[in-house]
């Protein structure tokens, strides 16, 4: 399956011309690399610097232009009308009356000019629904006109008769197929991974420890909503502009939706507020959309959903279930882990196969058990797709795993870390799905370190003495785990990215790549990696705005493979102008900013360009099997152990998170401001998983779509974060990074519910924990 | 009084200028600034008040612009993100968000700027409480805050060197 996605993925690749007079050039000399065989840059120059944001002066003054702050010349506006049933067959569309429909443009799945699909690893999925609906709030008819309150108007003037279908709303159902909503048995996916023999490991288990663990949905919740703006027509093909993580990914979607060849279809990233994965698959929907009303009115169309809209009809993060059975000796080593995961996708397929995969993965955490088996599956329910969400899968089977071992320490009777000590994963040791770890894991000094910085050990002692007579309840509790970096298996082989650098005649360069920044810093991170590498400062690189007709396809901005993937094209690509302009014979080894521009001229005058393009090929030492599911999963891992102290007020049931160390190990930490934001972002969006973010269902709704009563945190709830990284330059990443980004969202809301469950004795076994859900298990306990 | 389209006049002065202009009463003061007056740098996050990235000075207090009607503008004096640079140079508190990683994405930006700008117009040095307090209105899904508070306390420290100075 993995297989088939990553390369549905490949996409239009730019073409590279490094032929002709120039000199041979060639990008790929460094990717494949043995492992050990180190060759990292280990700069100075601006790697290890917290260089300022790239974009940062226009974000703080207000002048980065984000899609709802662009004007084109004659625009109108466009809106959804949506179903409001969860499943059914639509028999009438009526237009109400005391609206002028006459100057409305109005779309259905009938002016679809190509497949009525949102095209990504199947074809599921329609653009507009046509005789059926599936899923609260599918979109089925367009509007778009100049005034935009007249439009409001005409949305709710828009009337859908549908005749209702038994629908099917809870992950337990579509398991026990209530109903057959989607394929032969509402599965999208399934995953098996065996290890060991696991039938014939629990005789020989001293303990056996048994849990089921719930995480519920998680809105991203980027404060810019979802928002396209779109100028389409035959004869010029489709152009849009907006919020957006994978340009190529809407690329593909557009070229199929409506039929065009690729080169007439073209996608630019505005500035964007925040994407968390959020904007990761929907943008093709609202891009398909805009583009729609305008291939039908002539005009250029701007399509900007508010909060409640893009709360109702956008993916979140898939509500999961964790079965876990627990073999375990006297002594604490782990014989026996058999994982049952399952997570809720939502009416359509989406990219729920990918997000089951590294949640499996996942889900046996950084250990070495000799005997495991994780079966995993997600199936369909009638409420709008689950999609990509930071962590991707893993915060779910993470928040069962770590809770689980707690309460296996619990069990045997040791502490919570000998247990985890004694089962780490080590260097040349074997996870869970077979790779043979090639790193130097540092597990056992990350718990130590964490442990030392929160002041663990003493805590938990006062606070165990202390809580008796306090109303006022203290707990420390922790999490230890990995995230892998880039795709999983042989997603990184397929998706086989390309970036690109040109350099002017003033010596002024360019990366081209279509990894896009939403606030994670790929701008700056890039300018550091490539000014590093060719010796110039920062201003010197220019980071272009991604757009598919001008830069290659380097995949999708997603699963913290941006610096450590495709910032390792840009490095090398950089060494390729270098070594360019060296067999030239025009720079030495070192040289001044001055000499390279002098150099970069003389290169463009001889032979007319200055540019290379690197393309990823996996290291030959990295081997995936998708039939089995086993192999090398990701080139390399984060490590982390992050510790929590919470308070509790028995009174009023409300937790307060009081202190928080997060410690990782993440190879080189190229800007230490940007990366330990990434850090302090996820810790504060898992904290808001952990205890606040409750997304209520009711009949495959979202009931509570608005930041009124779904409540992210505010400064109110989130401690300072104390962030500390331990660097192991990793031999494969540019200067030794790896990937950072989902890592956060992974330990902190295990470690916040071990800390709770420290505190009061509840055994927490599902998050959110909201002071309602607390409650209710306090009362239970007294009952 | 409302013209026959049901518009009305509004005078106020926006950033330092006087502006006058013609909306419905009860339009946003949000979409007046950011689709009349094309001062974009003021965000719609939410629409409801919760998010604060609409966030502007009227008469001196922190108000959320997609609360309010444009009738209330009248005469009012507004200050928005796009006025809180003097010409090219930073303030101090638009400096420090630069240096400290105070901006991530960059959407909520302007309303925490003009949260945390009208926070130190009323209390020079705030502790970390009062911070917190202060900024607690506006929401970032990006930075988890500790960046932000790191900037906002950089801030004072700036300008209490430079008034040392």
């Amino acid at each position: 399956m993995l297989l088939l996605c990553a390369r549905e993925f490949f996409s239009l690749l730019a073409s590279g011309d490094l032929d002709g007079e120039r000199p041979p050039v060639s990008g790929e000399q460094r990717q494949g690399v043995p492992y050990n065989d180190s060759q990292i840059i280990m700069g100075n120059l601006h790697i290890g610097k917290s260089v300022l944001r790239k974009e940062g002066r226009e974000k703080v003054t207000g002048r980065a232009r984000y899609v709802d702050d662009i004007k084109l010349p004659g625009m109108i506006h466009g809106v959804t009308a949506r179903s409001p049933m969860a499943r059914g067959k639509i028999r009438e569309i009526r237009f109400g009356s005391g609206i002028p429909w006459d100057e409305f443009t109005i779309v259905t799945a009938k002016d679809i000019p190509g497949k009525n699909c949102i095209a990504l690893l199947i074809e599921d999925q329609p653009c507009l629904a046509d005789s059926v609906v599936n899923h609260p709030e599918e979109a089925v008819v367009l509007l778009a006109h100049p005034d935009k309150y007249l439009l409001e108007e005409a949305r709710r003037a828009v009337h859908f008769d549908i005749e209702p279908l038994p629908a099917v709303f809870t992950l337990e159902d579509s398991l026990a197929q209530t109903q057959i909503i989607w394929g032969e048995d509402n599965v999208f996916k399934t995953y098996q991974v065996e290890q060991g023999n696991i039938d014939s490991a629990w005789s020989s288990a001293d303990f056996v420890v048994e849990g089921e663990y719930e995480t519920g949905a998680q809105e991203q919740l980027y404060i810019e909503p979802q928002g396209m703006i779109a100028q389409a027509s035959r004869s010029d093909g489709v152009t849009v502009w907006g919020s957006l993580q994978c340009p190529h990914y809407v690329h593909k979607a557009l070229v199929r939706l409506f039929g065009l060849p690729k080169e007439r279809v073209r996608v630019v990233q505005t500035e964007t507020g925040g994407g968390f994965g959020g904007k990761e698959e929907y943008p093709s929907m609202i891009a398909g959309h805009a583009a729609l009303l305008a291939w039908k009115s002539g005009k250029p169309v701007k399509m900007i959903y508010d909060r409640a809209e893009d709360m109702a009809a956008t993916t979140k993060r898939h509500p999961s279930r964790t079965r876990h059975r627990t073999g375990v000796t006297r002594d604490g080593k782990l014989l026996a882990m058999e994982i049952d995961f399952t997570l809720d996708g939502g009416a359509y397929e989406t990219l729920s196969p990918v997000v089951l995969s590294r949640g499996t993965i996942h889900a046996a955490g950084p250990y070495s058990c000799p005997n495991v088996r994780i079966r995993s599956r997600a199936v369909a329910t009638n409420t709008p797709p689950q999609g990509a969400f930071r962590g991707f899968g893993a915060p779910q089977s993470v928040f069962a795993l770590e809770r689980h071992l707690d309460r296996v320490a619990e069990a045997i009777g040791i502490s919570p870390e000998e247990l985890r000590r004694r089962n780490f994963v080590r260097e040349g040791a074997t996870l869970s799905v077979g790779q043979v770890v090639q790193e130097k894991v540092q597990m056992g000094k990350l718990l130590d370190r964490a442990l030392e910085l929160s002041g663990y050990h003493e805590k938990r002692a006062r606070f165990a003495r202390e809580n008796q007579n306090n109303v006022i309840k203290r707990g420390i509790g922790f999490a230890s785990f990995l995230h892998g970096a880039g795709f999983t298996g042989s997603g990184e082989e397929y998706l086989a990215s390309e970036a690109s650098m040109r350099v002017s005649q003033e010596g002024k360069v360019q990366v081209l790549a279509g990894s896009t920044e939403m606030g994670q810093g790929t701008n700056t991170v890039f300018a550091q990696i490539a000014a590093e590498a060719l010796k110039l400062d920062c201003e010197q690189i220019e980071i272009l705005q991604p757009d598919t007709s001008l830069v290659p396809n380097s995949g999708p901005t997603v699963a913290s493979r941006t610096t450590m993937i495709v910032g390792k094209l840009v490095e090398t690509a950089a060494l390729t102008i270098q070594k360019s302009l060296s067999d030239a014979g025009l720079i030495r080894s070192e040289y001044t900013q001055a000499e390279f521009q002098n150099a970069c001229r003389q290169y463009i005058e001889r032979f007319g360009e200055l540019k290379a393009l690197v393309k990823y090929q996996h290291p030959k030492d990295l081997h995936w099997d998708d039939q089995h599911y086993r192999g090398d999963a990701y080139g390399a891992y984060a490590w982390a152990v992050y510790v929590v102290e919470v308070s509790v007020d028995m009174r009023t049931a409300e937790v307060r998170v009081e202190d928080f160390v997060a410690v990782q190990e993440v190879g080189k930490v190229i800007n230490p401001v940007l990366a330990a934001g990434q850090i302090e972002g996820g810790v504060a969006q898992g904290i808001g998983y952990a205890l606040y973010e409750n997304v209520v269902w009711q009949d495959g709704r979202m009931a509570n779509g608005q930041m009124t009563n779904y409540i992210m945190p505010t400064t109110m709830d989130v401690p300072k974060i104390r962030v500390y990284f331990e660097e192991l330059p990793y031999a494969r990443g540019p200067a030794g990074a790896k990937g950072i980004g989902e890592l956060p969202l992974d330990g902190t809301a295990p470690a916040i519910a071990n800390a709770i469950a420290s505190a009061t004795g509840i055994d927490v076994k599902a998050i959110p924990l909201t002071p309602e859900k607390l409650m209710e298990l306090l009362e239970k306990r007294h009952a | 009084m409302p013209d026959s389209q049901g518009k009305i006049r509004v005078q106020c002065e926006v950033n330092g200028k006087a502006v006058s202009f013609e909306a419905y009463p009860m339009e946003r003061l949000l979409d007046a600034l950011r689709v009349q007056m094309e001062l974009t740098g003021t965000k719609e996050g939410c629409g409801e008040g919760e998010c604060g990235a609409c966030s502007i000075e009227m008469d001196g207090s922190l108000v959320n612009s997609c609360l309010i009607p444009v009738l209330q503008a009248e005469g009012a004096k507004i200050r928005t993100i796009e006025g809180v640079a003097h010409s090219a140079q930073l303030s101090a508190l638009q400096q420090a968000f630069l240096t400290h990683g105070g901006a991530q994405c960059g959407i909520c930006t302007p309303g925490m700027i003009l949260a945390a700008t009208n926070l130190l117009a009323r209390n020079k040095n705030p502790t970390d409480d009062e911070i917190r307090e202060g900024l607690s209105g506006n929401l970032c899904r990006c930075t988890g805050y500790t960046k932000i508070f790191e900037s906002v306390v950089e801030a004072c420290h700036t300008r209490k060197r430079e008034q040392d100075a």
